[in-house]
């Protein structure tokens, strides 16, 4: 009914409402609603938009033109970009030497965790014991856990001299970092994981599922044939969300690996730091940086942005 | 109720049955019904009781049934990040009573005291990064909500190109803090900064924003909120839509104005889209860290940032003072546990956990 009569205050639209509305309905304050939305818009990009276009500036053009205008014939250089990539190459593929194990592992651990805490039948209340203390553990500041974490990793589990065999081979020992960042990032990322999965198995029908067990059907096999081929879509949120927080976080990367010159540093160590010396800031090489450091998690995004939306607001 | 599950259990059987005789699953399969062919509810066979059984079975009746079967799923998982996270915790909290520090290689437990927190007590730094802490994850948090909230309010209006603006919103969210701090540093450049540029119209400034001290926070505040509006959108656009018809049209019967009709009957019932944005927000307010470390690529955040995540991160790892490094952290996990621990229970108590 909403669709015929002209809308005084709007709010009262409906999913049908919306579809069956056509351009010709435009009213003055659908405008001012649009102008509201585009000038939000051009809050979020300007940022980004900025950035990318003073990426592109010469030193001069910096100074000369503004901030978001676009650098000009004269102004235009892809010198920084060069250098951000000599300089980010080899931080990039030590980013995805441990995101990539990382967000695989972390993703299928939750994916079992998940379905041992809602589709077996046990005691509800010890069930929700269990999973209150996974999910605090999405909270828990890393600060926290730093130092003891550097006492594990430098003098309980010394990797440096277990894998002694593998340095043999002419690996740098700075690597013994990247092993520790994956098991790390699987420990810390096991609680996400469990409660993405956790709201998706909630919602899974159960009818199935009884009369395979019912049937004599193991949870083992429950889980192979029945949970785990519905499961595509939650993996796609979880992996896609577990990358993006592996690839992006700085302080585990900072505790274990430390120094940007070494040769694991990952891309957002060795970006912290790039751009500054002694005769100032060079914002031209920041930011070409910061968009080569971004691209992995801007191209996940456009690609699959809803996943990405349905992983954050879980 | 048996003759359901027999229906049931027809219908699914082609599907199901197939592969009935894995050798594999004889062991645990004891409780259940084997026969692959006729109907599933028989009773069990009797298994040999050996001592494992009965210890088993006993566990399963305090449990529940599926209890020791279930839990080669999540128990592995669980103790390895109990491991990480609570123990951690707690390792962190006895080291917080040594006075651990420089390059000894380990924690002296054997002298455990509370040096550490009435020296923090002590020290004005930790007393301004804790109320910078505060003064941040409230202002931090309140302003994304209501940033995210009228957002979302806009775009349920049934505006087209509803996906586009709600891409764009997000973005800055799937960006790392290492480089948005790299976009912010460029906008609050003093000479040529678009923040300087924009009130420079306005016949204002130049401000040094990240200069001066009593700005430095609120400019920083000003970043994170645009950064995570978007997810509050997200949250609340969720609530929204979750929210029956009748209710609006219900309130423009009664002849309420759009803002009253928000106000009265729309905003109460985003309650939990609120709490649980809030308690996220928070969270990600608390790692702040990295964006103040990419700001200034070093330890040592602009004066007047200083926040307890990057005080600790710089007492332990600059200064090597470990203890005292733990003993802040331990007053950040308490900050964190005040908020998540009633967040939990709300949770529990409304069976959504």
């Amino acid at each position: 009914m909403s669709d015929t009569e002209p809308r005084t205050d709007g709010g009262t639209m409906t999913t049908t409402a919306r579809l069956r509305r056509t351009l010709d309905q435009t009213t003055v304050e659908d405008a001012g609603l649009y102008v509201v939305l585009i000038f939000a818009a051009a809050f979020y990009l300007v940022p980004i938009e900025s950035g990318l276009v003073t990426s592109f500036k010469t030193g001069t053009a910096i100074i000369e033109t503004a901030p978001f205008a676009p650098p000009g014939a004269s102004g235009l250089t892809f010198e920084k970009w060069q250098a951000a990539i000599d300089a980010l190459l080899r931080g990039m593929g030590n980013s995805l030497l441990y995101a990539v194990p990382a967000t695989v592992i972390s993703a299928f651990v939750g994916s079992v965790t998940a379905y041992g805490l809602t589709i077996p039948t046990w005691k509800q209340s010890y069930k929700a014991v269990v999973l209150m203390l996974i999910i605090a553990g999405i909270f828990i500041p890393y600060q926290a856990v730093l130092v003891p974490l550097t006492q594990f990793w430098s003098q309980w589990v010394q990797l440096t001299q277990t894998l002694s065999f593998v340095w043999a081979l002419g690996v740098p020992d700075d690597y013994a970092g990247i092993i520790e960042l994956v098991i790390t990032h699987v420990a810390y990322g096991i609680p996400i994981c469990t409660l993405l999965f956790r709201t998706y198995y909630k919602t899974m029908s159960d009818e199935m599922i009884e009369s395979a067990r019912l049937d004599g059907a193991t949870l083992r096999r429950v889980y192979r044939r029945i949970v785990l081929p519905l499961s595509g879509p939650m993996f796609a949120v979880v992996l896609i969300y577990q990358f993006t927080q592996i690839w992006n976080d700085l302080l585990f990367t900072l505790v274990l690996v430390s120094t940007e010159s070494s040769p694991a540093a990952p891309v957002v160590l060795i970006l912290a730091g790039l751009g500054t010396s002694l005769e100032g800031q060079d914002f031209a090489l920041r930011m070409a940086g910061a968009f080569f450091a971004a691209l992995p998690t801007l191209a996940v995004y456009i690609f699959f942005g809803e996943e990405f939306a349905e992983g954050v607001a879980a | 109720m048996l003759d359901f599950y027999r229906r049931l259990y027809r219908t699914i059987r082609p599907s199901s049955g197939d592969d009935e005789a894995n050798p594999d699953d004889g062991g645990v399969r004891a409780d259940g019904g084997v026969v692959t062919d006729g109907p599933a509810a028989e009773p069990p066979a009797e298994p040999d009781r050996d001592v494992t059984t009965r210890l088993k079975a006993s566990l399963d009746r305090r449990f529940g049934s599926d209890f020791m079967e279930s839990s080669v799923f999540w128990l592995p998982p669980f103790l390895l990040m109990g491991l990480f996270v609570y123990g951690a915790v707690i390792w962190n909290l006895l080291i917080s009573l040594t006075d651990y520090q420089r390059f000894e290689n380990a924690p002296d437990y054997s002298d455990l005291d509370f040096e550490m927190y009435t020296r923090a007590l002590a020290d004005s730094g930790f007393i301004d990064a804790a109320v910078n802490t505060l003064i941040l994850l409230i202002a931090f948090t309140a302003g994304t909500l209501i940033v995210g909230l009228v957002l979302a309010i806009l775009i349920d209006r049934g505006i087209r190109f509803e996906n586009t603006f709600r891409t764009i919103y997000l973005l800055p969210m799937s960006l790392s803090f290492v480089v948005t701090a790299q976009f912010w540093l460029w906008i609050y450049n003093y000479n040529n900064g678009i923040a300087n540029n924009l009130i420079g119209t306005f016949g204002l400034g130049p401000i040094s924003w990240l200069g001066n001290q009593d700005i430095v926070l609120y400019a920083i505040i000003f970043a994170l909120m645009w950064q995570f509006s978007g997810y509050a959108m997200v949250v609340y656009l969720a609530g929204l839509r979750a929210i029956p018809t009748e209710h609006y049209e219900a309130a423009k019967v009664d002849g309420a104005s759009a803002l009253k009709m928000y106000w009265r009957v729309i905003i109460p019932q985003l309650k939990g889209a609120t709490i649980s944005a809030a308690v996220v927000l928070m969270v990600f307010g608390m790692k702040a860290f990295d964006f103040l470390y990419s700001l200034v690529g070093g330890y040592r955040p602009p004066n007047g940032a200083d926040i307890l995540a990057t005080k600790m991160v710089r007492e332990a790892y600059a200064n090597l003072n470990w203890a005292y490094g733990s003993a802040i952290a331990i007053v950040l996990f308490g900050m964190a546990l005040s908020v998540i621990g009633p967040y939990l229970v709300y949770e529990y108590r409304r069976n959504n956990l």
